[in-house]
């Protein structure tokens, strides 16, 4: 569809008007026990119609792609946004849409259409069998999922921005049962291997031996002691990290939360904005990034759907906060610096603040010796379990598989591994980082935050963490 | 929006060629949202979407699909046949699938529901004057939602309603917050300026001295907003037939090993409410109640027909997710006007927030206080309390430590829209227990 011949012929009055046109083809494939449980693709399309009037933005999302439909669109927005400038939170200007021409497209080396969904079905047949290493996995799964998105943002103020991405996530799993113990075990925790990457992502070879790796560790699981109970060491894996940052960093920094927008859904933040600039968030090994442009993370684009230029920023530099997560509207509510992250899920979602690719920056320990410092401790990797505080405090997280960490070596499987905290003075504990070496890249599709809800990728990376004197505790 | 699903249905199923079996999903949502912060307008829009769904099965093997749709009959019918072109494109090529299940579903239903709805531009002039100074923020819903299922069987059903919601938190200067939902089908606004300011006299409350409690085991109750927070955990490896035979479930231990859940812990699909329609994705009506825990043991699970043929048992027509559509606890004995009495010392939980399976087989669920929770001494309020993460097991909490259930039923809306608005509602009482596991 031509967005710049219908844009022009939209008949309305206006400070601003955009339309953001998306298509999107998300296909699932899954395979439990050798068996298709689903070979599925949802294709959505449609348009975000957003205007600004009187200092207030209203937006009608509409599947109908015609002329007409758009401009019907557009004069019911604009009746919105007068209607609710009498009573708007903030009053905007045209400078929170900035001017943005220019296009991305994410990286791959094999086409989405090179696999057929035969030869596709037949691997992830293959890897539930790698999985079944023996008669104590009870359950296997096997899980490919693609999306294809084109966007195409064109707007009154000359704004020209073509975004297209594939991505790329997959996830393998066993469950062990044996008596009354029950384990399973994921690649890396559900899904998060998402990445904006082709089809090479399914290298059979690479696949097949994670799967057997996969299979081996539940059933080592079943015979495990469970994780012990006190205040030691933690070293945590990059794959639990992901959820580490999204959860205790991420969220706590996103300026629309801090400004109280989320506060009867998502929940508010500890983080105050008097604190940027000010607030010890982390110990001096602390650098947290926002970098669109990792290769292959799941989260990297060129522009935000307001337009601003995506560019890596630090957000926070040796533990000090010095930057928000916070588009262009939340830059001019607040006063403080932001980056490119106003997002929206789909078409048929307004922009709010949400992460992107969001990333620990790696130190310069090796993996041995994090491990060689540790008298007492636990090294956990994969995420099973999450929950933390409206104000993104007092967390609880839990790992699929753990080992304990006695005198400087790694020593027993145990199972069950979980451990809580609150943000700040966990990251004040973190006391060693690793190396690039040890850094990894992970992403999820599954971040929520918003009203309406909305469901977005993220990307985290990170390198090995230690962190010091954390309470860990085993299962029921 | 029928008119569009039931000519799309003809035209598509009389199309068929042998062998082929449809079934066709219409999912469909007409809008406005108004998302409020400090008692004013963050951001306000509509959303006016609809999507066709689509599952194919030829030949023992069986693909899905969905695309959106324009409203307008040409394109969305070469939108269509384009869909089912690629569904037979791609069945084919798929493995056979031993557990598939034909749309056979005979069964027709018509549910139109019409409510009296305010216009999309009078929302806020209707909500925010009576906010007056309060820090109120939250999320307007309203408009039409429809959902309908056919298949080439004959199968024919259609649901749609008309809705609003205002869901909401009033918050003090010392950020202590109430929530409350204003929802239903027929706007008064005489009703919800009393509705809104019975909340702000409950904020008042929350204007006391906060309590820090220390972690530990408490004598706790809580209400139904709360419960209903906990029993949606039965949706996640819970009641789920193929989840606890794939050993991803919290019921296992009640299969397995005989476990039972207190006696006083009743617990049911039941669809008298009429929040959400009884057909499911394959078009088969479920029955009007099917009890799930009953006293406390466990009487039937949620069975999708592609469950009942894996593992040779009786479908009872559920989704096939498993998840529950119209979960609903029992109500027990304790009168609301007993609850502080009753619960003596201890504490009062309002709502819970973030829950999640800290150990999903052994049944212990991990989450937040928040909201409306405070310190209660001798029956009375005493304060509220910082919130505090709780640790602690359904085989406990709703074992042999629930020690009694309120008698009124709460109707708690699912005001989410992840996947469009949400039709269904949660009915449940509160509960008072002897310990609750405090621990950070």
């Amino acid at each position: 569809m031509d967005l710049h011949q219908i844009l022009s012929g939209i008949d309305v009055r206006a400070d601003w008007i955009g339309l953001r046109y998306v298509k999107e083809n998300t296909g699932f494939r899954l395979v439990r026990d050798g068996k298709p449980e689903a070979n599925t693709r949802e294709s959505k399309q449609g348009v975000m119609v957003e205007v600004l009037v009187n200092g207030q933005f209203a937006y009608y999302g509409t599947s109908r792609l015609d002329k007409p439909g758009i401009q019907a669109a557009a004069e019911r927005a604009v009746m919105l946004a007068t209607a609710a400038s009498k009573y708007s939170l903030h009053s905007f200007g045209v400078e929170a849409r900035p001017v943005a021409k220019g296009n991305y497209s994410s990286p791959f080396q094999t086409a989405a259409d090179a696999f057929s969904p035969g030869e596709l079905s037949e691997l992830l047949i293959k890897a539930t069998a790698e999985l079944k290493v023996s008669d104590k996995v009870v359950t296997t799964n096997a899980m490919a999922r693609t999306v294809e998105t084109e966007s195409h943002f064109v707007a009154s103020n000359g704004s020209d921005v073509e975004q297209n991405y594939l991505m790329v996530s997959a996830d393998y799993s066993a469950i062990a049962h044996e008596g009354s113990v029950t384990q399973k075990r994921t690649d890396g925790g559900l899904l998060a291997k998402s990445y904006q990457a082709g089809m090479e992502v399914f290298n059979e070879a690479d696949v097949l031996a994670r799967c057997r790796n996969i299979g081996a560790e539940a059933v080592e699981l079943l015979t495990a002691e469970e994780c012990p109970t006190g205040t030691m060491d933690l070293i945590l894996a990059p794959d639990q990290m992901m959820l580490q940052i999204h959860e205790s960093v991420g969220h706590a920094l996103e300026i629309d939360r801090i400004l109280g927008d989320e506060r009867n859904y998502a929940g508010w933040s500890f983080v105050r904005l008097e604190d940027f600039g000010k607030l010890q968030y982390g110990s001096p090994l602390m650098n947290i990034t926002f970098d669109p442009y990792v290769e292959n993370q799941f989260a990297s684009y060129a522009y935000d759907d307001g337009g601003l230029k995506a560019e890596k920023e630090f957000l926070i530099k040796d533990g000090l906060l010095i930057r928000g997560l916070g588009g262009m509207e939340s830059q001019l509510r607040s006063g403080i610096n932001g980056v490119a992250n106003f997002r929206a899920s789909s078409w048929n979602r307004a922009p709010i603040d949400r992460m992107a690719n969001l990333n620990l920056e790696p130190g310069n320990s090796t993996q041995d010796e994090m491990i060689a410092s540790v008298e007492k401790g636990v090294f956990m990797t994969s995420n099973r379990s999450w929950s933390i505080d409206d104000y993104r405090n007092k967390f609880q997280f839990g790992c699929e598989y753990g080992k304990l960490i006695e005198n400087g070596k790694l020593t027993k499987t145990v199972k069950n591994p979980n451990y809580r905290a609150i943000s700040n003075p966990f990251w004040r504990s973190l006391k060693m980082l690793g190396n690039k070496d040890t850094f990894e890249v992970y992403g999820t599709p599954f971040c929520g935050k918003g009203e309406p809800n909305q469901i977005i990728r993220v990307g985290h990376a990170s390198p090995l963490c230690l962190f010091d004197s954390v309470e860990i505790f085993g299962g029921a | 929006m029928e008119k569009l699903f039931k000519q799309i249905n003809q035209t598509i199923m009389a199309e068929l060629r042998d062998g082929e079996f449809l079934g066709l999903g219409f999912g469909g949502e007409q809008s406005t949202f108004t998302r409020i912060n400090a008692a004013k307008v963050r951001q306000i829009g509509n959303v006016d979407e609809a999507d066709l769904g689509f599952n194919l099965i030829f030949n023992g093997r069986r693909t899905t699909g969905s695309i959106s749709l324009s409203g307008d009959l040409d394109e969305d019918l070469s939108r269509a046949r384009g869909e089912l072109e690629r569904l037979r494109s791609e069945v084919v090529q798929l493995p056979e699938d031993p557990y598939l299940v034909l749309p056979e579903s005979k069964e027709t239903s018509h549910n139109e529901k019409h409510g009296n709805l305010p216009d999309a531009e009078t929302i806020p002039e209707i909500l925010l004057p009576a906010m007056g100074d309060v820090d109120l923020t939250g999320i307007w819903a309203s408009g039409r939602v429809f959902q309908g299922n056919a298949n080439s069987s004959g199968g024919y059903h259609w649901f749609a309603s008309d809705s609003f919601s205002l869901d909401y938190s009033l918050i003090t200067p010392s950020e202590k917050m109430v929530k409350a939902t204003y929802a239903g089908t027929e706007w008064d606004q005489v009703a919800y300026e009393a509705f809104l300011a019975d909340s702000i006299t409950k904020l008042e409350l929350m204007s006391l001295e906060p309590k820090k409690i220390e972690p530990g085991d408490y004598r706790t109750f809580i209400a139904s907003a709360g419960v209903s927070d906990i029993l949606s955990m039965f949706s996640w490896g819970g009641v789920s037939e193929a989840a606890i035979r794939q050993s991803e479930s919290c019921l296992g231990k009640m299969r397995n090993e005989n476990v039972k859940l207190s006696s006083l812990f009743s617990f049911s699909e039941d669809f008298s409410s009429g929040f959400a329609p009884q057909f499911n994705g394959n078009g088969e009506v479920a029955p009007e109640k099917t009890i799930l825990i009953d006293g406390g043991e466990l009487s039937n699970t949620l069975i999708s027909t592609r469950t009942a043929k894996e593992y040779g048992v009786e479908s009872n027509f559920a989704s096939e997710g498993e998840s529950m559509r119209a979960p609903s606890m029992a109500a027990g004995s304790l009168k609301e006007s007993d609850i502080l009495a009753t619960l003596g010392t201890g504490v009062y939980l309002s709502n819970l927030h973030y829950l999640n399976w800290s150990d999903m087989i052994g049944g212990r669920i991990t989450g937040m206080t928040r909201y409306a929770c405070f310190w209660v001494e001798a029956g009375k309020i005493v304060a509220p309390i910082e919130n505090m993460r709780f640790d602690d097991s359904i085989y406990s909490f709703l074992g042999e430590n629930l020690e009694v259930v309120t008698e009124k039923l709460q109707i708690n809306p699912d005001v989410g829209t992840y996947d469009g608005r949400e039709l269904s509602a949660i009915v449940c009482p509160g509960i008072l227990l002897k310990s609750f596991s405090l621990t950070l």
